[in-house]
């Protein structure tokens, strides 16, 4: 097998007596997408900070295909980050800005051009390269930043929140050409994010992070479907858990459980072989392509339930349910998903 | 409402400027004792003055100490700004608080105090190098401040960027750094610049025998019936000179092409 292309072992950092990083293993692959998601606090860009050797780790060890850096500099290490406000250099023009690494290794002026040039082209800059950081638009100054980043031809790309300072419309576009763009390259990318839905789409494998460690590492699908626990369960898409007693009424046995929203169905035709259940509208939320309904249960224990209902027939549908409405409800038993509890 | 405002602006902005006016009228005033209103014209004082031998070397000196104390200030300030700024380490506010401290502390005491540790202690004769290091102590804090200033605006991020691409800690410094400083320290240098050269206080304790700034001479001069002409031309000049770096380094200081720190 070869060397992963990034792997901490035991990776801790310590602010005074915070703990931000505490005891992260973790391998990335050669060529890899890989998404660090968390809330913030939860120590992922300090993970991603002392990769690219910003922040001393105060324990543990970085390798970079399979070489240990822990103790090396930033500017001794082959990897390369595109930070979450850019970081440009004002008094640069953007070919300055892109060309920077080539010339701080004294890669010769011509070489450098071309480099430069092929890289603005690739983000599709190739117009603005005299143009100042500041006359540049907010999705434009991501771009360079990837090409500054990029004409060194990093081993690894981090990416911190790359896509957090544009607007939503603008970020669905720049997720397609980031994905796009790592096809191209074939580097490993590590980006780090709060937005599950940002992880979701653009990663093939993700790290949950809570509180400095790491709660799961697994594929979209995975992580979805399969949550390790409550916490990647509630902080992964929406989530309905159910413990103690109400577990025990609804679904059977003990334990903790998640039911995502969209597995539920609302008024299910008698013939499904469902786990069923009654209850009343709470809450009704329009969402657009759907409607999600908080639907408050008579079990042992007050328990509601959010349900996800495709927005098929618009408004004028007769199905719609109101505040306050009887409902009944019911999901397949195998959409249940069984969560370990979190010893405490 | 509005029009008191606006007198009094005019009053307190005239009780400034009109006697500042009045230097500029006499220096070209043929009465000797400024005489009111002007009895006639004449470029007689400002022929004197520049054939003042006295007051073109205590010019010439008080440009040398307000040049290299201002060299000294913005090496000194720069490096001390960013220490403070970039690195952590024991007594940092200590540190930053005795450097700013000079500007606030009575320049008699400052004057006191240095003339003590020059003779007494070193026993270092008083001359041109003292005033210089004295007016460095004051001067170092408009190039500190400055310097501050700005790197806490500008954040670290520039600086982590560029040794991300590669760059060592001087190349850093050189292709970054210091040009995003130099604006702040541009303003903070002629400030330097402008207070060394009207200090009159440190000084008058610290310079040596026959070493006359400007100042200095200027004060001697002023109550001699035969000089007082000249003094008043020194005067018109240093009123037409000050100008040029209080416009630039408001100019410099308003410079606002940096993004904002976040």
């Amino acid at each position: 097998m070869t060397e992963p292309s990034i792997r901490l072992r035991g990776l801790t950092k310590h602010f005074g007596s915070v703990r931000a990083v505490d005891g992260v293993d973790l391998d990335i692959a050669d060529g890899e997408f890989f998404a660090m998601l968390g809330p913030s606090g939860s120590g992922k860009t300090t993970v991603l900070r002392m990769i690219a050797g910003f922040e001393a780790p105060t324990n543990g060890s970085i390798e970079l295909g399979g070489v240990d850096v822990t103790g090396k500099a930033a500017y001794d290490r082959d990897v390369n980050t595109v930070f979450q406000d850019y970081a440009l250099f004002p008094h640069m023009s953007v070919q300055d800005n892109v060309e920077y690494g080539l010339r701080v290794k004294k890669v010769d002026r011509d070489e450098r051009r071309r480099r430069a040039a092929e890289a603005l082209a690739s983000v599709h800059l190739d117009k603005y390269a005299d143009r100042r950081p500041s006359q540049l638009s907010g999705g434009q100054r991501q771009r360079v930043a990837l090409a500054r980043a990029l004409v060194n031809r990093p081993k690894v790309l981090l990416l911190d929140e790359p896509l957090g300072a544009l607007d939503l419309k603008l970020r669905r576009s720049m997720q397609i050409e980031l994905k796009q763009l790592q096809r191209e390259v074939g580097i490993t990318f590590v980006f780090v994010t709060h937005d599950q839905e940002e992880a979701l789409t653009l990663a093939d494998r993700i790290a949950v992070f809570n509180e400095g460690k790491i709660e799961q590492v697994a594929s979209p699908a995975e992580l979805y479907e399969t949550p390790a626990n409550p916490f990647v369960a509630g902080f992964v898409g929406t989530s309905n858990l159910l413990t103690g007693p109400s577990a025990v009424r609804l679904v059977g046995r003990e334990g903790a459980f998640s039911i995502r929203p969209e597995k539920i169905h609302l008024d299910p035709a008698e013939s499904e072989s469902l786990q069923r259940a009654t209850g009343v509208v709470r809450e009704v939320i329009y969402l657009g392509a759907s409607n999600h309904y908080v639907v408050d249960l008579d079990a042992p224990e007050p328990v509601s339930l959010t349900v996800e209902r495709q927005n098929l027939h618009g408004a004028s549908d007769q199905s719609l349910r109101q505040r306050g409405d009887q409902v009944s409800i019911g999901w397949l038993p195998e959409h249940v998903i069984a969560l370990t509890e979190k010893e405490n | 409402m509005r029009w008191i405002l606006g007198a009094t602006t005019v009053g307190v902005l005239g009780l400034i400027y009109v006697p500042l006016l009045l230097v500029l009228v006499n220096s070209v005033n043929t009465s000797r004792t400024f005489q009111w209103p002007p009895p006639g014209f004449t470029t007689m004082w400002w022929q004197r003055a520049w054939e003042s031998s006295g007051a073109r070397d205590a010019v010439w000196i008080s440009v040398r100490v307000a040049l290299i104390a201002t060299l000294i200030s913005l090496v000194l300030g720069t490096m001390a700004a960013l220490a403070v700024q970039r690195f952590d380490f024991f007594g940092k506010n200590t540190v930053s608080l005795l450097i700013i401290l000079p500007i606030a502390l009575p320049g008699i005491v400052t004057g006191v105090a240095l003339k003590n540790a020059f003779v007494s202690i070193m026993g270092v004769n008083l001359g041109f190098w003292t005033i210089v290091i004295a007016h460095a102590t004051f001067c170092i804090v408009t190039v500190f401040n400055n310097a501050v200033a700005r790197l806490r605006r500008l954040g670290g991020n520039l600086e982590e960027a560029s040794m991300d691409l590669g760059a060592h800690r001087w190349t850093t410094f050189r292709l970054v750094t210091l040009p995003m400083l130099r604006s702040a320290l541009m303003a903070g240098g002629l400030l330097s610049f402008a207070l060394s050269f009207d200090e009159i206080i440190v000084t008058t304790f610290t310079a040596g025998e026959g070493i006359q700034t400007l100042p200095i001479w200027i004060l001697q001069n002023m109550f001699r019936p035969a000089q007082a002409p000249v003094v008043n031309v020194v005067a018109a000049v240093l009123i037409v000179l000050s100008l040029v770096p209080i416009w630039l380094a408001q100019r410099l200081g308003g410079d606002d092409s940096l993004p904002a720190a976040h």
